[in-house]
């Protein structure tokens, strides 16, 4: 589009041309504005963050102050723990994930079962069961498998919360294998081992990747489940941020440190995602 | 409890792999999707399984009386229940608005990040970082820092319009937890229709113009059909996720003042951890879970249909 558009522009007469640029700075700057309003809430946790406590709750809110790390220096006295727990549960499900997922992918592209609509859809169909619903029967559950509180408990129930995400997206990553390829490699006499490792793998490997971030994003950011189902032994980063709320006191700029601390990590895998990450969403529907 | 019969929903796929396939073919077929597909039912299917036992049982884990049952008791509770009923429609209400407005304002973020600007890169950057943030941490920082009536900033920025020290989260609870679920998910609607728009074919828009076609009558007869799966698609998924949101409810507001934000994610969370009601909760859960299958069930219709065009594609 871009391309054709150029020589037109250049034959457009004076008036026209100005027209069509000031239009162009005028939603370039329409764009900017509403960028930058929606992004303030964020950049006002980051600023917050960096504030005394003192300088954190005043009206009107202080735009100058003197930084300081003296908030960020507590978070990171008492996130021990809670960052190793949310690393574990984030890292071991992921793994878990991609195991389960790459052969089920597998199964439902490349040499697919029969029903593999059916299976398809019956993956999806779990993300619409609300698992809220069976809160209190899962606590039961993990208190008679003695699960409660642990870490183990919180890499099975994310790896179920993410595999059907997964499964969508690295099927349609499977989709993209040239069949001359596989064509190729069963000619060589590759069985269906080496057919995934050697000609598989490293045309979705990118694909993985992105999937792994996306399961990385949920279960970094997951509330519900390690609020009802941990106490301390296996107590997550939002926890450690809801933890940073007391009941009285000044508590802002620390709280303010504490969700800027919790959210990088996640903030800076999106922006280097963001291309992958609309793909992951829509499980796969939009290349 | 699972939403698995979709078998009335799709065309029995016919011919797939090669005609006569041996046994021993189609469990090599079978073999690679057995894991995840016992996990899934495992992991996901018992829950169910057992909530629906406890939902027939009378048992409050704060009492040492062991579980026993009690017929269909807890259903006429939750039927007779107007906390229930009230926060079912809350859910509705909450999800309802919050993904048609997420979406009206992801379409018009979209066309804005379509045309070409200086910075267009960063600006897409900075859109979809709200989608980023911790849903705990944006809880609270909306709670705190921007919404707080005597230090936070919005009433500040509102200031010129005369607002004075609003107390958001107290007079305008339901409305501040819906703004948030709007901001957060606004970048995600954006990203899908933006991958809409540029996926639209460069040609058919030239045509128009040449045509004399208006811009309104473009969007209107060509763009807008062309984005109607991906708008499809991002309800569908919007709605997925924003059904169950509880951490804006549990950290802004508690589900209150009274109950004016309690959704059913949080209803069913008061019914365990506030009155350890295990059977009540269950029977609470059923309900949910049967009134989602009727939805999903239109979902996945529409998943059908919309997944058709990934088919057509690859």
């Amino acid at each position: 589009m871009s391309a054709s558009a150029v020589p037109a522009r250049t034959r457009m007469p004076g008036p026209q041309r100005f027209r069509e640029m000031s239009n162009t700075v005028g939603w370039g700057v329409v764009a900017w504005v509403l960028g930058i309003a929606f992004f303030l809430p964020v950049l006002w946790m980051v600023i917050t963050a960096f504030k005394p406590e003192s300088a954190a709750e005043t009206w009107p809110p202080r735009f100058t102050f003197s930084p300081t790390l003296a908030e960020f220096r507590l978070v990171f006295s008492g996130w021990g723990p809670y960052v190793t727990h949310s690393a574990i549960a984030t890292i071991g499900s992921t793994i878990l994930v991609l195991l389960l997922g790459v052969p089920a992918a597998y199964a439902l592209s490349v040499h697919p079962v029969k029903r593999w609509r059916d299976g398809l859809f019956f993956f999806i169909s779990t993300k619409m069961l609300p698992i809220v619903a069976a809160i209190g029967p899962l606590y039961v559950i993990a208190l008679k498998a003695h699960l409660l509180d642990s870490i183990w408990l919180l890499i099975i129930l994310y790896t179920a919360m993410n595999l059907p995400l997964a499964i969508w997206m690295i099927r349609s990553f499977m989709l993209e294998v040239p069949g001359e390829m596989l064509e190729a490699a069963r000619l060589d006499g590759a069985g269906r081992f080496r057919e995934i490792t050697e000609v598989i793998m490293p045309v979705v490997s990118p694909g993985l990747v992105s999937t792994a971030l996306i399961c990385v994003i949920f279960a970094w950011n997951e509330l519900f489940l390690a609020l009802n189902l941990t106490v301390t032994n296996a107590a997550t980063m939002p926890m450690y941020l809801i933890s940073s709320v007391p009941q009285e006191g000044l508590y802002i700029a620390h709280l303010s440190a504490a969700a800027t601390v919790a959210s990088v990590p996640v903030i800076i895998v999106g922006w280097i995602a963001q291309r992958s990450l609309v793909r992951g969403l829509s499980m796969g529907a939009i290349k | 409890m699972a939403v698995v019969d979709t078998s009335t929903v799709l065309v029995p796929e016919a011919g797939v792999g090669p005609r006569g396939a041996s046994r021993r073919e189609a469990w090599q077929r079978r073999l690679p999707l057995l894991p995840a597909l016992i996990y899934t039912i495992v992991v996901t299917q018992i829950p169910f399984l057992v909530t629906l036992w406890y939902s027939f049982q009378n048992y409050f884990f704060d009492l040492p009386a062991p579980a026993h049952f009690t017929g269909l008791s807890n259903y006429k509770t939750v039927f007779t229940d107007a906390a229930f009923r009230s926060a079912l429609w809350r859910s509705v209400l909450m999800t309802v608005s919050a993904v048609i407005l997420a979406m009206i304002l992801g379409l018009a973020f979209a066309m804005l990040l379509d045309r070409k600007f200086i910075g267009r890169s960063v600006v897409r950057t900075l859109i979809i970082t709200p989608f980023l943030v911790m849903p705990a941490a944006a809880a609270l920082v909306w709670a705190g820092p921007m919404l707080d009536p005597n230090f936070g900033l919005l009433n500040y920025l509102l200031q010129p319009f005369g607002v004075h020290h609003v107390a958001w989260l107290s007079t305008h609870a339901l409305g501040s937890v819906i703004v948030v679920m709007i901001w957060q998910w606004t970048p995600f609607m954006t990203l899908i229709v933006l991958a809409g728009l540029q996926s639209q074919p460069a040609d058919a828009l030239e045509a128009a113009k040449v045509d004399g076609a208006g811009a309104m009558a473009t969007f209107r007869e060509l763009t807008l059909p062309h984005l109607r799966p991906y708008i499809e698609l991002g309800i569908l998924l919007g709605s997925i996720y924003l059904v169950n949101v509880f951490d804006a409810v549990r950290l802004m507001t508690n589900g209150g003042p009274g109950t004016s934000t309690t959704n059913l994610p949080f209803y069913l969370y008061q019914q365990v951890n506030n009155a350890f009601d295990i059977g009540g909760a269950a029977a609470a859960g059923v309900v949910t879970v049967i009134l989602t299958i009727i939805v999903a069930t239109f979902a996945l219709r529409m998943f059908a249909r919309v997944f058709q065009f990934e088919g057509a594609s690859s």
